[in-house]
């Protein structure tokens, strides 16, 4: 199949006028500049989590518990006196992989059965589509709990579950596409020098699906997140002592009242995570638009 | 003979109801032959070039009839012998160059493609064969054109790569529909030279269907006159321009502008084509004929031959 990267046809989008258009769209939404700048600094704080961290974010020390920010501890420590802040910072790490699993997971899943879905229509369409109704006619958080319970807690179970409710948008979201583009002329035109479905599939409608289903996905990162520290805050998800946002959260209800900053903080990081995603993908949403629309 | 098409019948399930788009249509294409199949828009030309690509909707139903290519009942093929065929032994061109180009892939893989389908090659090896048919079809920098997205062609140049695409498996027979329609007039003529070249240089017999019937004799050595899903008229191309005989004919080459029976104004047929959901009984023509008899509307008329290869189905020249 193509190459999926070649450094030569980067290097020549660089220096077209479609990525110098692209900018120009870029710098007229500073919605879009926020987003950018979240998602970036959101890696590299992952990435440069050890450096960035002044203190293992396990390592509890009962003297120092639950004080509140200071120079040495900017975020406070906790109720066992670990610092909040390297927690914060080592737990951006554990939400940025289950997010990215996560979606990696259920957009392969979830592409698979909508292409072959739409593709193919009549009763394959109809079993596969009555599927992904069963798991639609859940509440998402609602399901995704019944089966992060099932599975019991864990960093591998809790994306399992989100991974199991997520892949369904995905195949609706593939199945819409596969209906439209497999109308296309040059979708005959393929049949007629002898194409196989499978080779259609995967060499022409995949390629036309993928930018709408990528828009999607970033849209997704930010749910996932949250869905994750949700999972995390009621239990259900990954456990202590990791420093997973959600965990954090749960764990500083007892002291909300009187030690704001256990559960504020990771709360924030929540927000922020979650915001800075999802203006990423409405921002590549309009860029995509605007495009269309040239 | 290389292809025989008999008495095919094509209706489509329509929610108003069925529709015979190809009512008893039969023909033949020799080895090296072009064949013209003219007729207005909705005359079953195309539906007949799709059904003998196997490549008609769910909702068309093959009502009877037998496609006997080399011997074999294309219609009673399985789908994995078609899948051989197409583009090995029969080819198609779409009307539109560029919607028969995929907008987000670059046009030398799609080409590619035919080689891949049929061959066991290297994408290397395959890329080669891809920029010798591009040569061959008369592409400026073949290699610039390999790694071009279809938006960055012009439409000349577009169907230039449609045409190498269906001929890069030298295959047996192409159908060709309308492949100029939607190219400007002087492009048009050069495409339609590069066509005649290339179907001589590689022996490939060709239906060509075309609403235009100049155009048609340009190419064609033999011509087929659909009407409303029948063939009225078959002959040699000079034969049927020098001694046309069904009414219908009559009048496509009356239509042409500059043309010999045409007086200072352009000459224009009444009436339009008929609803194929509710044909009229007998000759699908006698609502719009100039020579209706009593016999028209009551009868259909079989295609006789009156002489020298000369086809037709009318009630002027027997029964």
């Amino acid at each position: 199949m193509r190459e999926v990267i070649d450094l030569f046809k980067i290097n020549e989008y660089f220096r077209s006028e479609d990525f110098k258009f692209t900018m120009i769209l870029i710098r007229r939404s500073p919605l879009t500049i926020l987003g950018i700048s979240i998602t970036l600094l959101l890696i590299m704080i992952a990435l440069l989590a050890p450096i960035i961290a002044t203190e293992d974010p396990t390592k509890t020390d009962m003297s120092k518990r639950l004080l509140p920010p200071s120079m040495e501890h900017p975020f406070g420590t906790d109720q066992l006196g670990r610092d909040i802040f390297s927690r914060v910072i080592w737990g951006s790490r554990i939400s940025l992989f289950i997010a990215v699993a996560v979606v990696a997971i259920s957009l392969t899943i979830g592409t698979l059965i909508g292409l072959v879905s739409g593709y193919f229509g009549g009763k394959i369409d109809e079993i596969l589509m009555r599927i992904t109704d069963m798991f639609m006619a859940f509440p998402r958080l609602i399901l995704a709990l019944a089966v992060a319970a099932a599975l019991g807690p864990g960093l591998f179970n809790t994306m399992m579950a989100i991974a199991f409710v997520d892949w369904v948008f995905y195949a609706r979201l593939a199945r819409a596409m596969a209906l439209q583009i497999r109308e296309e002329t040059y979708i005959e035109a393929a049949r007629a020098v002898g194409a196989s479905d499978i080779r259609i599939i995967v060499g022409h409608v995949l390629p036309m699906a993928i930018p709408t289903l990528v828009v999607r996905a970033t849209l997704d990162m930010g749910g996932t997140i949250l869905t994750a520290a949700a999972l995390g805050f009621l239990g259900l998800g990954v456990q202590p002592p990791t420093p997973e946002w959600g965990v954090m959260v749960s764990e500083g209800r007892r002291f909300i009242t009187e030690q704001w900053w256990v559960s504020t903080f990771p709360g924030f990081a929540i927000l922020l995570a979650t915001m800075g995603f999802n203006l990423l993908g409405d921002g590549i949403n309009d860029i995509l638009n605007v495009r269309a629309r040239r | 003979m290389l292809l025989d098409v008999r008495d095919l019948k094509v209706r489509f399930h329509t929610l108003r109801g069925i529709v015979r788009a190809v009512d008893g249509v039969s023909f033949s294409v020799n080895y090296g032959e072009v064949l013209g199949l003219v007729g207005e828009t909705g005359s079953g030309k195309t539906v007949t070039g799709l059904t003998i690509m196997r490549l008609l909707d769910e909702n068309a139903e093959i009502a009877g009839g037998e496609v006997i290519f080399e011997g074999k009942d294309l219609l009673k093929l399985p789908m994995s012998e078609i899948l051989k065929i197409r583009g090995r032994d029969i080819s198609m061109i779409f009307q539109e160059p560029k919607a028969a180009l995929n907008p987000v892939i670059q046009v030398g893989d799609q080409v590619a493609e035919a080689f891949l389908a049929h061959e066991s090659m290297s994408k290397e090896e395959a890329r080669e064969r891809v920029l010798d048919m591009f040569r061959k079809v008369g592409l400026p920098d073949p290699e610039r054109i390999y790694r071009s997205y279809p938006h960055e062609l012009s439409g000349g140049m577009a169907q230039r790569i449609v045409i190498s695409m269906a001929l890069a498996l030298r295959p047996k027979l192409m159908i060709a529909d309308e492949p100029t329609s939607a190219l400007d007039v002087t492009i048009q003529a050069q495409i339609m030279n590069l066509f005649r070249e290339l179907i001589r240089e590689f022996n490939t017999s060709v239906i060509y269907i075309t609403h235009d019937l100049a155009l048609a004799a340009e190419i064609s050595d033999r011509i087929a006159v659909m009407y409303a899903g029948r063939i009225v008229e078959v002959a040699r191309t000079e034969e049927l321009f020098e001694n046309p005989l069904h009414p219908y004919t009559v009048g496509l080459l009356r239509s042409i502008p500059g043309s010999k029976s045409s007086g200072s104004r352009l000459f224009s047929m009444e009436g339009e084509i008929p609803s194929l959901l509710n044909p009229p009984p007998g000759c699908l023509f006698h609502p719009r004929c100039p020579k209706r008899m009593d016999i028209c509307d009551k009868e259909v008329p079989n295609l006789l031959n009156v002489g020298n290869d000369h086809l037709v189905s009318c009630f002027l020249y027997g029964r």
